[in-house]
């Protein structure tokens, strides 16, 4: 209740500070797709390639997230952007691309054969061939990456606090420091609200981006409705 | 209409197709038959370019295809293939409307031409344009791969055992609706099969392939009839006379000489002018008559089939002639 109290009472602080923190994740994992979605088609045909730049994904994502804002610190500092948001978004950016290129291109490269040979024999070109049939087919699993970088970046995004990049972290920062349970608790459940409210806000996403061709149970549901209308 | 000359493919060390020359006549059906690793499905592949030659010509219309853009050629034939490769994200339409997108045509344009081809693979359009691939059966989904394949009305077909993944009932349905679909539409039409009942059924002409080479090209009754070495007579199969009298149909046999008085009961057999022989021989064998009255299908008479012409008609050329 005590929780629930301060969330209310201090709903300014705390709309400003999920600002930050969804603009961090949404800005970071953006970025994550424009990079990401095209290595994972460029590796998918390769599969030597491919080997090597998801053993190089898995690694980024193995380095603790405190490890990797802390060796951000050096590293930008020479350019002067050794804390705050810049920083953490590249962290972030970084954890995104194992799952984003690694759907990616599992989608690309289980496309039906059959479909890629009646593809090529119609006469399309390889990029024709991707906007028409590999991309639309790809983009559920496509999609299911993008939510699974995001729900990891909205928890890792709470440490970026210690590194002054804002959001939700800072007011579990604070209550450690203080010993304030309240602040503490009140960072980790909106922290968790937003988490899963993401989750789902992106499933209705890919449920409006995935062909309707793919979607065998809503088909059904049609042809119900109009045999009986 | 095709005149392939001299193709050879290998890869690596393996020889694929070797020094293969054939020529379909324009409106033809020829069937590439044989035994799976052949080379026939490379062969067919060779035309459309999917897979590119080593040595040797294939002339479309006279054009040597080799001077044509790989694209363009493909767009300008239709494809075919067993596993039909319907796109899952597209309505049937659409499907049928992916050549023509492709070539520029105008959209109510291909649209109507979609319905149309649904219509002639005996598709209602009003039910099944809007459609998904996943929606359709096997058989179904065939007639619309089928159809794609006819939408930019191209003059060549390319098929790759089309009616090879449907069960055998509907297979027989599906190759009578596209002996009529051709009937109409008269394309020259290369068509690969491991079924030398399909084969015998639909072709105009065969070519029989072994290890990479024709064994023997002729019509389904010179491979019957006189087979040219003992793979194609092994290949045939030891019924092949009885497979030679499904190509003849009572009408060719039917004469006006009427049977010798008192032989037959008088429960006479009635067959129809387009029965096959194998079926009417078998009846008659089945009830012990040496004779059956051919009437049309309003009851007229054609013809009386004796059970004696058409034993004369198999030993036609089946044996070699002795004067």
């Amino acid at each position: 209740m005590e929780t629930l109290r301060f969330i209310l009472d201090n709903h300014g602080l705390i709309s400003l500070l999920l600002g930050q923190h969804l603009f961090i994740v949404a800005l970071a994992v953006g970025l994550a797709i424009l990079t990401g979605v095209p290595i994972g088609i460029a590796i998918s045909q390769h599969a030597g390639l491919r080997r090597w730049v998801l053993a190089l994904a898995a690694v980024l994502m193995t380095i603790p997230s405190a490890a990797l804002f802390g060796l951000m610190i050096p590293v930008l500092s020479l350019v002067g952007y050794g804390i705050g948001v810049v920083p953490a978004v590249i962290a972030l950016f970084l954890y995104s691309q194992l799952p984003i290129i690694r759907n990616t291109s599992t989608a690309i490269s289980n496309i039906d054969p059959a479909l890629r040979e009646a593809a090529i024999g119609m006469g399309m070109s390889p990029w024709q061939r991707l906007r028409k049939v590999e991309l639309p087919l790809a983009v559920p699993l496509i999609m299911a990456g993008v939510r699974m970088a995001t729900v990891i970046n909205i928890g890792i995004a709470a440490i970026a606090a210690y590194i002054g990049a804002g959001g939700l972290g800072s007011l579990i920062i604070r209550g450690i420091t203080q010993t304030d349970t309240r602040q503490l608790l009140a960072g980790a459940l909106v922290i968790s609200v937003i988490a899963i409210a993401a989750d789902y806000a992106l499933y209705a996403l890919q449920r409006l981006l995935t062909p309707r061709g793919l979607n065998t149970s809503t088909l059904i549901a049609r042809r119900l409705e109009e045999a009986t209308t | 209409m095709i005149q392939i000359e001299h193709l050879s493919k290998t890869f690596g060390a393996i020889t694929a197709v070797e020094d293969v020359s054939l020529s379909v006549a324009e409106g033809q059906i020829c069937i590439l038959l044989g035994p799976s690793g052949c080379g026939k499905t490379t062969t067919l592949k060779m035309i459309n370019r999917l897979i590119a030659p080593t040595s040797g010509t294939i002339r479309i219309a006279g054009r040597d295809t080799a001077e044509l853009d790989s694209v363009t050629l493909k767009r300008s034939i239709g494809y075919v293939i067993q596993q039909v490769g319907l796109f899952p994200n597209m309505t049937v339409e659409d499907n049928i409307c992916v050549v023509p997108n492709l070539l520029g045509w105008d959209k109510t344009k291909s649209r109507k031409r979609a319905a149309e081809l649904l219509e002639v693979v005996a598709l209602d359009p009003a039910m099944f344009l809007q459609r998904y691939p996943c929606e359709l059966s096997g058989g179904q989904q065939q007639r619309v791969g089928v159809a794609r394949a006819l939408a930019a009305d191209p003059p060549v077909m390319l098929m790759d055992e089309p009616f090879g993944a449907i069960d055998p009932i509907n297979r027989e349905v599906i190759q009578d609706e596209f002996m009529r679909i051709q009937r109409q539409v008269g394309k020259t039409v290369l068509f690969v099969s491991h079924d030398i009942d399909e084969a015998m059924k639909m072709a105009d002409c065969v070519a029989l392939f072994h290890d990479g080479r024709i064994e023997q090209f002729g019509t389904p009754d010179d491979l019957l009839a006189q087979p040219a070495s003992e793979f194609v007579a092994s290949f045939m199969g030891g019924d092949r006379v009885m497979k030679r009298l499904r190509l003849m149909r009572s009408v060719d046999v039917a004469s006006q000489v009427p049977p010798r008085q008192g032989g037959s009961s008088p429960a006479q057999l009635v067959v129809k002018p387009g029965d096959d022989l194998r079926q009417v021989l078998s009846q008659l064998l089945g009830c012990g008559q040496d004779w059956a009255l051919c009437n049309d299908s309003d009851g007229r008479f054609v013809g009386y089939v004796h059970q004696a012409d058409i034993l004369a008609r198999l030993a036609d050329h089946t044996m070699p002639r002795v004067h």
